[in-house]
C-alpha cells in the first residue's frame, strides 16, 4: 500500500497549523486513523499534509467547573482511562477499533472526519457538547448538534481547525449511556444510540438523545427527548419513547449488506431503549 | 510406555523467531539491484481489452517497463494449467497476464517495473487501460441458465465440467419408497482465505548461468517449480530454483500457481534485474483463490425409525473466471465422495456442475471440499431429526458405521480405514455436558429465550493416497511423499521434507517423530524445507496430509538410518545384527546383555565417515523415502455447541463449544489443540460472520475487512476439546490428519445450534452466514408467518 507523494509539514502550535494550511493547501492530520487508510488506498491525494499531532497543548482531559475539555489531539485510549467524562464517552471510545487505533486515534480527528458509523458524534451531540473552532480569524464555538451537517461533513471550513471538544461535567442525578449495534465485520455503528437523562424523584427531568449510525450524520431525537420528559422511567414509558425515535429518523436512512434500512430504523428504537435503560440506571 | 517425543506437549521451535518478529518472508527479502513491480489490474468484471497506452507510465523518472498480456504471450510462456481435469473437461485457458478480456475485477492487464514501489504504483495510475465493459455473470447456477453472458468460448453455457458418482435412477426409487424425505436447497457461501502473510514474489534471473531463482509464499514450491517448468516459464527445472521460506499462512490459498509468479519472472529475464511483488491486502481480497460457494439441492430418505435410506445431490459449484490448479477436484473427489459421512445410508448420488462466473478463482480453501459436504450432510440430518421428532445424536447413532465394520466400503468410492463414532459421541455428550446443556437450553426458553444447542458428527478424507487411484479420478500428480533423514558426521541430523509448513509446527512436529525413533535430542534435529535445491520433490503441504504422508516417509527413513546403525554398531561389536540392542534411552547401542560395552549415535555416526563398517556396505548415513500411502486417513469429530439468539437484534453469541475428534495418534498434543481451536474459529466464521459477496455487476462488496467480516477473539469461547484415540491402519505414524476438521465440524455445528434456537419459532432453514440481518429477517418472517 503506497499512497501517492505528497508534502509534510509539522506544526507546533496551532496559528502555525492554520498558517502552513493555508500557505500550501494541505490537509490537517492528527492521528492518521482515518486520512492515512484513504491515501494508501489511493482514495485521497491531499498533496500536502500539516501534521498537528505534537502540538501539545491539544493534548489531555481537563475539567474546569461545570465542563470537561477534551483536548483534539486526545487519543481515544485516554477518553475510554477517564474518570472526569460522562461515563457515555469512555464507553463509546472503548470500542472504538482495537488497542492500536485507540492508542493513536484521536478525538479531534474522528470528529472533525465525520464518518457517519463513528462513534463519538453520536455521543457528544447527545451531551450536548461544544465544538472548539481556531480558524484564520480568531476561533469559534460551535453546538455538537449543529457541527455535524451531513455525510463526512462538518460545519467547519477547509480553513478551520478544531482544538477542543467540552461537554458538561458529570453531576448528580444525571446518567448518560451509549449503546451500540456493532457492524460484524469493522465494529463500526450500524446503529448507536447515546443518552444524558436527568432524574428527579423517580422520574425524568430531562433527557437529551442522539442517534447515529443509520442517518448521514448524528442527530438530536426530540421526539424521544419529549417522550422522556415528566415521565416516570418504566420498561413500558421507556420503550414508548425509545418507539419515538422512528419520527426523529428523518428519510435518509443508510443501508448495505450488513444493515437494510428497514432494519437499521427497527434497530434506532431497540438500542434507543437500551441506552436510555442504562442511562437511567446510572443516574 | 510413554514415550519421550510422541504425544509430547513440546513447545513449538519455530515459536521464538516468530514471537520476536524475526520470521524471515518473501516481503523481508532485498537484493542488490532489486526492481519493484506493481499489477495493473481489471476494475471491470466482464470487458474487453481494446487498447493499453503506457506511454505516460514509462515516461515517468525511475520508471523501468510495463508489459502487457500480449508481451507475455509473445513470450511463448504457457497459460496456467489445471492439475485436475476430470473426462470431458472444458479447459478455457488463463494467462498471467490478459490479452483479449478481463473476466473478473482483479484480473492482470498490465505490470509495471519501477526503481521503487512508490514510483511502481504511481505509474500505474498513469496505464490507461481502454475497456468495453460487458454483462457479467456472479452465480453459480444463473451462469448456466440461458441468455447468460458468457465467461469464455471455450466453455458454452458457462459449464466446464459435470461430475457424477452413484446410480441416480436407484437412488430416486429408494428415495420414493421412504417414508420420509426432506428436502432442503442450500447454499455454500463463497469465503475468503485472508491469510495473514499476503502473496508475495521475487524473482532473480541470471543471464550469465541462465538461471532462475524465484522465492514465493506457498505451501508447496515443487509443485510450483514443476508447473512453471513444465507450462509456463519453461525454464527447465535444472535451471530453476523455487523458494518458500517463512510462510505466514495459507488456508489453502497458497497451494496453487498464481499469475505473479509468472509475471514477476518475466520481468526480471526482461530486466536482468531482481524484480520484487507483494500483494496488498486489497489485491489478496480480488485475487487469492476464493473457497466453497456452492448453490445445491438435496433429498434425504429416511424411515419412521430414522433410518437414512438415500441421500441425492446436485450441486454448481462456482469455479470463479479460471480453473486454479486443483479447482476441478473439490467439488467432486473431495466433495461427493464424503457423503456417506459417518452412516451408513445405502444409497447415494451426488453431480456437481463446475461453472464459470466473472468472479475471483475458486479452489480449495481449508477442509475443501470436504466443509461443503459435511455442512449440507450434518444441516439436512437436522432438519430430518426435527421433522421426526428425534434427539439429533440419537438419529446419527442409529446410522454410524460400527466399530467392527472396518474397513467400510461407502457407496461413494472412500473405503474407511478406522474408527468409532459410538465412543466419540459418548466422549463429546462427556466433555460438553450434553444432557445440562439441554436442561439448561429448555429453562432458558421457558424465560421466553431464544437457546439452542447444535451437534455435528463429521469425517474427513485426508492424507490422500494411493497416488495411482487419486491420478485415476483426474489429478495430474501423485500424492506421495518424500522424507529423508541426514546423519552428519558428528552425529547431528538434518531432515529433508517434500512439504512445507505453513504455520503448522512441521519443525517441531517432524523433530519428534526422528527422536523417538532413534533417541536423540530433539535440539539435535533440523528440519529442511522450502526449497527446491534443498530437498528431493515432495508435493506439498494441504489436505491434511504431512504429518500422515510426510511424517510417515520421514518415519521410514529413520528407521532405515536405524537399521544401517545397527549393522555398522555389530559390525564393530563383532555381534550378530539381530543381537545389538538400539537403547532409545541414550541412543546407544549394544549387544544384548552387555549394555556396558555400547556405542554411542556419536561413535557409530562418525564410523560412517571413516568406513569403520562392513566392506560391502556404503559409506555415508543417509536414507531416503518416497512414501505412497495406501488409503486416505478418515479423521472423525462429533462437536456440540450452544448458542444464544437476540430475539431484538438478530445477533448470535456463542456461549460453549465442545469438540471431540479422532485424529488417531497424537504426534504433538498442543500443537493439534492449536488447530483444532484456530480450526473452529473458522468454521464459526462460515457460520456466523464470512460472506464474500459480489454485485451483479461482478463488484466485490466484500474487497476489504471493513466488510468482510473475520471471527475476532471475542466471537469465540475457547473450545472444551477432547479426543479419542484411534490409529490409521494406513500409515506407519497411525496419525490422521488434524488440520482441517475444526474448520469442517465447526460449521454445521453452530449452523444447527442457531436453528435449533429459532425451532420454537418455526424456523426451519437460513443460509449461512447467521448475521443479525440475516436472524432478524428470519424471526420476522416466522413472526409474520405465524399471525
Amino acid at each position: 500500500m503506497y499512497p501517492p507523494k505528497f508534502d509534510y509539514h509539522r506544526a507546533s502550535s496551532v496559528e502555525e497549523a492554520i498558517a502552513l494550511r493555508k500557505e500550501h493547501d494541505g490537509k490537517f492530520m492528527a492521528g492518521g486513523h482515518s486520512l492515512i487508510p484513504v491515501m494508501k488506498l489511493r482514495l485521497a491525494d491531499p498533496g500536502c499534509i500539516v501534521d498537528i499531532g505534537r502540538i501539545d497543548a491539544l493534548r489531555g482531559v481537563c475539567p474546569d467547573g461545570a465542563t470537561v475539555k477534551i483536548g483534539a489531539l486526545t487519543t481515544h485510549a485516554s477518553v475510554h482511562a477517564s474518570d472526569e467524562l460522562p461515563d457515555a464517552l469512555p464507553e463509546a471510545a472503548g470500542w472504538i477499533g482495537d488497542p492500536m487505533v485507540r492508542n493513536r486515534g484521536t478525538v479531534g480527528g474522528n470528529v472533525a472526519h465525520a464518518d457517519p458509523s463513528s462513534d463519538l458524534p453520536t455521543v457528544l451531540t447527545a451531551l450536548g457538547a461544544t465544538m472548539k473552532i481556531a480558524g484564520d480569524g480568531g476561533s469559534r464555538e460551535v453546538a455538537a448538534a449543529d457541527f455535524f451537517t451531513g455525510l463526512f461533513e462538518t460545519a467547519m471550513g477547509e480553513d478551520e481547525l478544531l482544538t477542543e471538544v467540552s461537554v458538561p461535567a458529570k453531576a448528580a442525578g444525571t446518567g448518560t449511556a451509549y449503546s451500540k449495534l456493532f457492524n460484524p465485520a469493522s465494529r463500526y455503528a450500524i446503529v448507536g444510540a447515546a443518552v444524558s437523562v436527568t432524574m428527579s424523584n423517580g422520574t425524568c427531568s430531562s433527557a437529551t438523545v442522539a442517534i447515529g449510525g443509520l442517518t448521514p450524520n448524528a442527530k438530536r431525537c426530540g421526539s424521544v427527548e419529549a417522550a422522556l420528559a415528566g415521565k416516570e422511567m418504566s420498561e413500558a414509558n421507556i420503550e414508548a419513547a425509545a418507539n419515538a425515535v422512528a419520527a426523529d429518523l428523518g428519510d435518509d436512512i443508510l443501508s448495505d449488506i450488513h444493515a437494510s434500512a428497514d432494519y437499521r430504523k427497527k434497530m434506532a428504537s431497540v438500542f434507543v431503549k437500551r441506552a436510555i435503560t442504562k442511562a437511567v440506571g446510572r443516574a | 510406555m510413554s514415550k519421550k517425543y510422541m504425544g509430547q506437549a513440546i513447545k513449538r521451535v519455530e515459536d521464538p523467531r516468530f514471537i520476536q518478529g524475526q520470521g524471515k518472508y518473501v516481503a523481508n527479502l532485498k537484493l542488490p539491484d532489486m526492481a519493484y513491480a506493481a499489477v495493473k489490474r481489471s476494475p471491470y468484471a466482464h470487458a474487453t481489452i481494446d487498447n493499453i497506452d503506457a506511454s505516460e507510465a514509462l515516461a515517468m523518472d525511475g520508471v523501468l517497463a510495463v508489459y502487457t498480456g500480449q508481451d507475455i504471450q509473445a513470450a511463448g510462456i504457457g497459460p496456467i494449467p489445471c492439475g485436475f481435469t476430470p473426462p470431458d473437461i472444458k479447459l478455457p485457458p488463463w494467462h498471467a497476464l490478459s490479452v483479449d478480456k478481463a473476466r473478473h475485477v482483479g484480473d492482470a492487464v498490465a505490470v509495471v517495473v519501477a526503481e521503487s514501489a512508490y514510483i511502481a504504483y504511481d505509474a500505474l495510475d498513469a496505464i490507461e487501460v481502454d475497456y468495453t465493459p460487458l454483462d457479467a455473470v456472479v452465480d453459480a447456477k444463473k451462469a448456466t441458465e440461458p441468455g447468460a453472458p458468457q465467461v469464455h468460448e471455450e466453455t458454452p453455457n458457462n459449464t466446464s465440467f459435470h461430475w457424477p458418482l452413484g446410480d441416480s435412477d436407484a437412488v430416486k426409487a429408494a428415495l420414493d419408497a421412504s417414508d420420509h424425505v426432506v428436502e432442503l436447497d442450500l447454499i455454500n457461501q463463497r469465503l475468503i482465505p485472508n491469510a495473514m502473510e499476503p502473496r508475495a514474489c521475487v524473482a532473480d534471473w541470471s543471464d550469465a548461468m541462465d538461471e532462475m531463482t524465484v522465492w514465493t509464499s506457498s505451501q508447496n514450491p515443487h509443485v510450483i517449480r514443476l508447473l512453471m517448468s513444465a507450462f509456463t516459464l519453461q525454464i527447465p527445472e535444472n535451471k530453476l530454483r523455487v523458494i518458500s521460506p517463512d510462510v505466514g499462512g495459507g488456508f489453502g490459498s497458497k497451494i496453487f500457481h498464481y499469475p505473479e509468479e509468472i509475471i514477476v519472472p518475466y520481468c526480471s529475464m526482461q530486466l536482468k534485474r531482481p524484480v520484487k511483488w507483494v500483494s496488498s491486502r486489497s489485491e489478496a481480497f480480488l485475487t487469492d483463490a476464493h473457497g466453497r460457494d456452492h448453490v445445491t439441492t438435496a433429498k434425504l430418505g429416511v424411515n419412521n425409525d430414522g433410518t437414512f435410506t438415500a441421500f441425492h445431490v446436485q450441486t454448481w459449484a462456482n469455479m470463479g473466471a479460471y480453473l486454479s490448479a486443483f479447482a476441478p477436484m473439490i467439488p467432486t473427489a473431495l466433495y461427493i465422495t464424503l457423503f456417506a459421512g459417518l452412516y451408513k445410508t445405502p444409497l447415494i448420488f451426488g453431480e456437481s456442475f463446475g461453472t464459470m462466473t466473472n468472479t475471483t478463482q475458486v479452489d480449495a480453501y481449508r477442509g475443501a471440499g470436504r466443509p461443503e459436504a459435511s455442512y449440507l450432510l450434518e444441516r439436512i440430518i437436522d432438519i430430518a431429526a426435527r421433522d421426526l421428532n428425534m434427539d439429533p445424536i440419537e438419529i446419527r447413532r442409529k446410522n454410524f458405521i460400527k466399530k467392527d465394520e472396518y474397513p467400510y466400503q461407502t457407496p461413494v468410492a472412500l473405503v474407511y480405514d478406522s474408527g468409532d463414532y459410538d465412543l466419540l459421541f459418548d466422549k463429546a455428550m462427556e466433555v460438553a455436558g450434553y444432557n445440562d446443556m439441554l436442561a439448561a437450553r429448555d429453562a432458558a426458553r421457558a424465560e421466553g429465550r431464544l437457546v439452542g444447542v447444535g451437534v455435528s458428527g463429521c469425517i474427513e478424507a485426508s492424507g490422500a493416497g494411493p497416488s495411482k487411484v487419486v491420478t485415476s479420478l483426474g489429478a495430474a500428480v501423485g500424492l506421495w511423499e518424500h522424507g529423508s533423514v541426514r546423519v552428519h558426521p558428528t552425529g547431528k541430523i538434518s531432515v529433508m521434507t517434500g512439504t512445507h509448513t505453513h504455520g503448522q509446527g512441521h519443525e517441531t512436529t517432524f523433530a519428534q517423530i526422528v527422536a523417538e525413533e532413534l533417541g536423540v535430542p530433539i535440539e539435535d534435529i533440523e528440519i529442511i524445507h522450502g526449497d527446491t535445491a534443498k530437498t528431493p520433490f515432495g508435493l506439498g503441504t494441504y489436505a491434511s496430509r504431512s504429518a500422515a504422508v510426510g511424517g510417515s516417509a520421514i518415519l521410514k527413513s529413520a528407521q532405515k538410518v536405524k537399521e544401517k546403525m545397527k549393522a555398522i554398531a555389530a559390525y564393530q561389536l563383532e555381534a550378530a545384527v539381530e543381537d545389538i540392542v538400539y537403547d532409545a534411552d541414550t541412543a546407544s547401542m549394544h549387544v544384548k546383555g552387555s549394555p556396558d560395552n555400547a556405542k554411542s549415535f556419536f561413535e557409530i555416526s562418525f564410523s560412517a565417515l571413516t568406513h569403520n563398517m562392513p566392506d560391502e556396505m556404503e559409506p555415508g548415513l543417509e536414507e531416503h523415502t518416497f512414501f505412497d500411502p495406501p488409503n486416505f486417513t478418515f479423521p472423525n469429530s462429533a462437536h456440540i455447541a450452544m448458542v444464544e439468539v437476540d430475539k431484538d437484534t438478530g445477533e448470535v453469541s456463542l456461549l460453549k463449544y465442545a469438540a471431540v475428534d479422532d485424529v488417531g495418534n497424537v504426534i504433538n498434543p498442543m500443537i493439534v489443540e492449536g488447530q483444532l481451536q484456530g480450526g473452529i474459529a473458522q468454521g464459526v466464521g462460515q457460520a456466523l460472520l464470512e460472506h464474500g459477496q459480489y454485485d451483479d455487476d461482478g463488484q466485490l462488496l466484500t474487497g476489504s475487512f471493513l466488510d468482510y467480516a473475520m471471527p475476532r477473539a471475542d466471537n469465540l469461547p475457547m473450545s472444551d476439546l477432547g479426543r479419542i484415540e484411534i490409529p490409521s491402519p494406513s500409515n506407519p505414524l497411525g496419525v490422521k490428519g488434524a488440520g482441517e476438521m475444526g474448520t469442517i465440524a465447526g460449521t454445521p455445528t453452530v449452523a444447527n445450534a442457531v436453528m435449533d434456537a429459532l425451532q420454537p419459532m418455526g424456523v426451519r432453514h437460513v443460509e449461512i452466514p447467521h448475521t443479525p440481518l440475516a436472524i432478524h429477517n428470519a424471526i420476522q418472517s416466522a413472526a409474520a408467518a405465524a399471525d
